[in-house]
């Protein structure tokens, strides 16, 4: 008698003809799930095609897969064993259906890996490991099937069994358990072989029956992905899917990414015997708020203290399921939860080999293939890193009408943008100055302005900074540089060298340049300002007076200047998140001056910046007296 | 027949023990979240109303997902040949909960393809009644209660799967669907069958049925040792044997039964393809 009802779905994979359905279709009959008459009605129609009992019509319920015996699509099956329920989705091997074995996969909570005793593992079973880690599963029980085909031999076992264990502890699992089985004759599927007894372990039904089904996220940061805002009646309702920790009315929600809050007034149901305090992962809800704050599909509700990280910018793993091949620059469309994004591929950093796990730079995913991305949006996402929050990780990448890709978010290398976007005085009030621009402009004879270097370390920004400030003042100008020396010791001495942290330097070094170009100085920064959203805004504080200047050297030169040994010690692993080594450089896309110190001199390079400076600075008399 | 309109009010915890009511819950929210989809991403939305217990479980979550009011019209795919206890259900339902009921009376049998086996044949009219009222209404997207475990082509199912103009379903190339995120964006003429329930049980209706005290036609309970365990047209459909007479006596029977749902539908064992050939061509 089953003990428990709620059913544990496993999904069965490996590679073609290594005997899938096979072992589903017995393991229906071996637990007595087969409705009365199937296994007649199976035995008649083989008789009928002339051949043996074929136990994988159980699940090749289509005419086409019976004559092709090659299962097409994913099926689900329910079977019992003595303790529980289970759901089997049967998942094709062949590599062109790949889509379909994704689709069967990503809703199991564990994994059975039918691996072929004399083959070993071969393409497909590596291919499917790998995809089943990328798809968040982490259980899984190995079968290695055909045992009767050699003799039951031990030895033969214990070479698959290691091989098996080597690839699964490489992409980062660890299985369950790896069963010897005959499933055509039902060896160690429900019942022990007695034709292995040297083997102690647990049969496939035992080791399934020891998985644990999967529990709600309850301890993690509250994710409450809004699906849909109703208005059917006076109340305005958002709804959506916890997807991860709890909340009670009367708690502050704060919206993402427009960063507005509101509290819970209500948690509504309809046809509920008492009111409902809290929701929790897994509950679908509607709350209504004591305040009508803007909030759309897409947003996503969370706690103030563990909000998801806003971006529009982020690394990902993905499987590319489209014939044609993925490109950079190639524009798709995001879906994270409900919400969805216009994406611009910015590079693609690696593929991964999943026989090898080896990876390579390229510039092209072919289908079927798994690779490294980074992906850009114009507006700003909240996500989170998949390893924290699979549900507010993961998306699915859409072109045209059609579903071309899976991936999962990483957001290490890139600062979370929250604390930048936001104005944290709520009582401020523009004040009109006396003095305009164009006054300040005349006493100093130019008008103020924001050169912004930006390059990587050892690039020489700050020795053309010194430089360039040098001569602006003897030919006139107010001038003065801005650098991590001034900077770093008072201003931003509460700053370190987290991605945020970096991203709140540049954010604070951009506001006080702008203030200096206001009040008519002409200031030259030198920062490496890696991230490109920084220098966005950091150009927004400014607005017309920012002048971005790439000082362009490329990263083996600055690696071989390394003027402070630093790419040295982040080679050596002693410094983390170090630009061009181990965070990115989103080199300018439009910058207004390009200078490259690894082929111009510096002189040079000072010359082009000052007569850059004299352009659209200088002020002549007559612009003024205009 | 008095089918109950109000039925108390109850919840999952009270009626089961705490594994099965998690169950329940953790199904009613999946199929509360699909029918919330389907509503944000497509217009205009339909859903079929067979009567049955599938569809009438599900019309039950459409009103939770929408908190008492279903924003979208109900289809009834209409033969003329249901059990008369199907109608008077329908007749009382359809005034009490406020439904917006369009009923389509499907083309007569002549009309259908004469290749097929004959009860099949009167399947099909339902199939043409559904071209019809989507050619004629323009529905984007219409709402199935069908589930996995009914029928073996079923369990290959998406839960949103596109449908060519003429209904047909390519099953060779369905589009991939992970992580809850549905095929949503489709060319002009393609519209999408909703499957809200595809992961629920036969059981798992009947255990949500009771706990809900939702109202389902009297045909389902054993009268003289025969019941109805699937409900279809009177000249294709018929009792098995059974003495289940209430809910509870009937999710005993199912605890042991090893006979299929379909047994008494006609349709689905006239030969071996018979209902594969209904789904490809649109069937339910």
């Amino acid at each position: 008698m089953t003990t428990s009802l709620n059913p544990m779905k496993i999904v069965v994979v490996g590679h073609v003809d290594h005997g899938k359905s096979t072992l589903i279709g017995r393991l229906l009959h071996d637990t007595g799930s087969l409705p009365d008459g199937k296994l007649e009605e199976l035995t008649a129609l083989s008789e009928r095609r002339g051949m043996p009992l074929e136990w994988s019509f159980v699940l090749d319920a289509f005419q086409a897969e019976r004559d092709q015996a090659i299962t097409i699509d994913t099926t689900q099956i329910n079977f019992a064993s003595g303790q529980r329920p289970y759901v089997i989705i049967d998942a094709p091997g062949h590599r062109e259906f790949l889509k379909n074995m994704v689709s069967g996969a990503a809703s199991a909570e564990a994994a059975v890996l039918v691996v072929d005793v004399a083959e070993g593992m071969r393409e497909q079973s590596r291919r499917h490991a790998f995809l089943l880690h990328l798809l968040g599963l982490r259980q899984i029980v190995v079968v290695v099937n055909k045992m009767d085909l050699v003799g039951h031999d031990e030895a033969r076992f214990r070479t698959v069994e290691e091989q098996v264990r080597a690839y699964l502890a490489d992409i980062g699992l660890s299985p369950d358990a790896i069963v010897p089985v005959a499933a055509r004759a039902g060896e160690n599927l429900a019942a022990r072989a007695d034709a292995m007894p040297w083997y102690d372990g647990p049969t496939l039904v035992e080791a399934l029956d020891a998985l644990s089904t999967a529990a709600a996220p309850l301890e993690r940061p509250l994710r409450l992905p809004i699906q849909d805002v109703y208005k059917f009646d006076e109340r305005r309702i958002l709804v959506g899917r916890v997807e991860a920790g709890s909340f009670r009315v009367g708690d502050e929600l704060v919206f993402s990414p427009s960063n507005r809050r509101a509290r819970v007034r209500t948690i509504e149901a309809w046809n509920a015997p008492v009111a409902k305090l809290e929701a929790r992962a897994g509950e679908v809800v509607g709350v209504t708020l004591d305040e009508q704050i803007f909030a759309e599909r897409g947003d996503v509700a969370s706690h103030e203290a563990s909000a998801p990280k806003l971006t529009n910018v982020f690394r990902a793993t993905l499987f590319w399921l489209a014939e044609r091949p993925l490109a950079p620059g190639d524009t798709l469309k995001l879906k994270v939860g409900p919400d969805e994004a216009s994406v611009t591929v910015e590079a693609i950093e690696n593929a991964i080999d999943t026989q090898t796990l080896g990876r390579a730079p390229t510039d092209a995913v072919g289908h079927n293939e798994v690779a490294e991305v980074v992906l850009r949006t114009r507006e700003m996402l909240s996500l989170d890193d998949h390893r924290a929050n699979p549900a507010g990780g993961r998306f699915v990448l859409v072109d045209g009408f059609d579903t071309v890709a899976g991936g999962v978010v990483s957001t290490e290398g890139y600062p979370d943008q929250r604390e930048a976007m936001r104005v944290k005085g709520t009582n401020l009030y523009e004040v009109d100055h006396l003095l305009s621009a164009q006054g300040r402009a005349f006493r100093n004879g130019h008008r103020g302005g924001v050169i912004w270097m930006t390059g990587l370390s050892g690039a020489g920004k700050s020795t053309l900074a010194m430089r360039v400030e040098q001569r602006l003042f003897a030919k006139g100008y107010q001038a003065f540089v801005l650098d991590g020396d001034n900077v770093r010791r008072g201003l931003n001495a509460d700053l370190g060298f987290s991605p945020d942290d970096r991203a709140e330097n540049i954010r604070r070094v951009g506001e006080v340049a702008a203030l200096f170009a206001e009040a008519g100085m002409i200031v030259v920064t030198a920062f490496i300002s890696p991230y490109r959203s920084d220098r966005d805004r950091a150009r927004a504080a400014a607005g017309d007076a920012f002048h971005e200047v790439h000082v362009a050297a490329d990263l083996a030169t600055c690696e071989g200047r390394d003027p402070k040994g630093l790419y040295r010690r982040a080679r050596a692993g002693e410094i983390g998140d170090f630009t061009g080594v181990s965070a990115p450089y989103e080199p300018p896309q439009a910058p207004e001056l390009v200078v490259d110190t690894s082929r111009q001199s510096i002189e040079a390079c000072v010359d082009a910046i000052v007569a850059y400076v004299d352009e659209p600075l200088a002020v002549r008399a007559r612009a003024v007296g205009a | 027949m008095a089918a109950t309109l109000a039925p108390e009010r109850t919840n999952l915890a009270d009626a089961f023990d705490d594994d099965t009511a998690a169950h329940l819950a953790e199904l009613e929210a999946r199929t509360i979240y699909i029918l919330r989809e389907a509503y944000a991403r497509v217009a205009p939305l339909g859903m079929l109303w067979s009567i049955g217990k599938d569809s009438n479980a599900l019309l039950w979550m459409a009103r939770k997902a929408f908190f008492g009011r279903v924003p979208f019209p109900l289809i009834q795919l209409d033969t003329g040949m249901e059990l008369p206890e199907v109608y008077a259900f329908r007749d009382e339902i359809v005034p009490a909960w406020g439904l917006d009921l369009r009923v389509e009376h499907c083309p007569p049998e002549e009309d259908m393809d004469p290749t097929l086996p004959p009860a099949t044949r009167a399947a099909a009219r339902k199939t043409e009644g559904l071209r019809s009222v989507l050619a004629r209404d323009k529905y984007r997207g219409v709402m199935v209660g069908i589930r996995r475990d009914e029928q073996a082509t079923r369990a290959k199912e998406r839960v949103f799967s596109p449908r060519a103009l003429d209904g047909a379903w390519d099953f060779r190339n369905q589009p991939p669907e992970f992580w809850d995120q549905y095929k949503t964006d489709f060319p002009e003429g393609v519209h999408v069958r909703i499957h809200p329930l595809l992961h629920w049980s036969e059981i798992d209706i009947w255990r949500y049925t009771k706990a809900e005290g939702i109202p389902v036609v009297p045909l389902y309970f054993a009268r003289d040792g025969k019941r109805y365990r699937s409900l279809g047209e009177k000249n294709i459909t018929f009792p098995v044997a059974s003495d289940a007479a209430t809910i509870d006596e009937i999710i005993a029977e199912l605890m042991v039964t090893r006979v299929s749902e379909r047994a008494g539908r006609t349709m689905d064992k006239e030969t071996e393809d018979s209902f594969e050939r209904l789904r490809s061509s649109g069937y339910m």
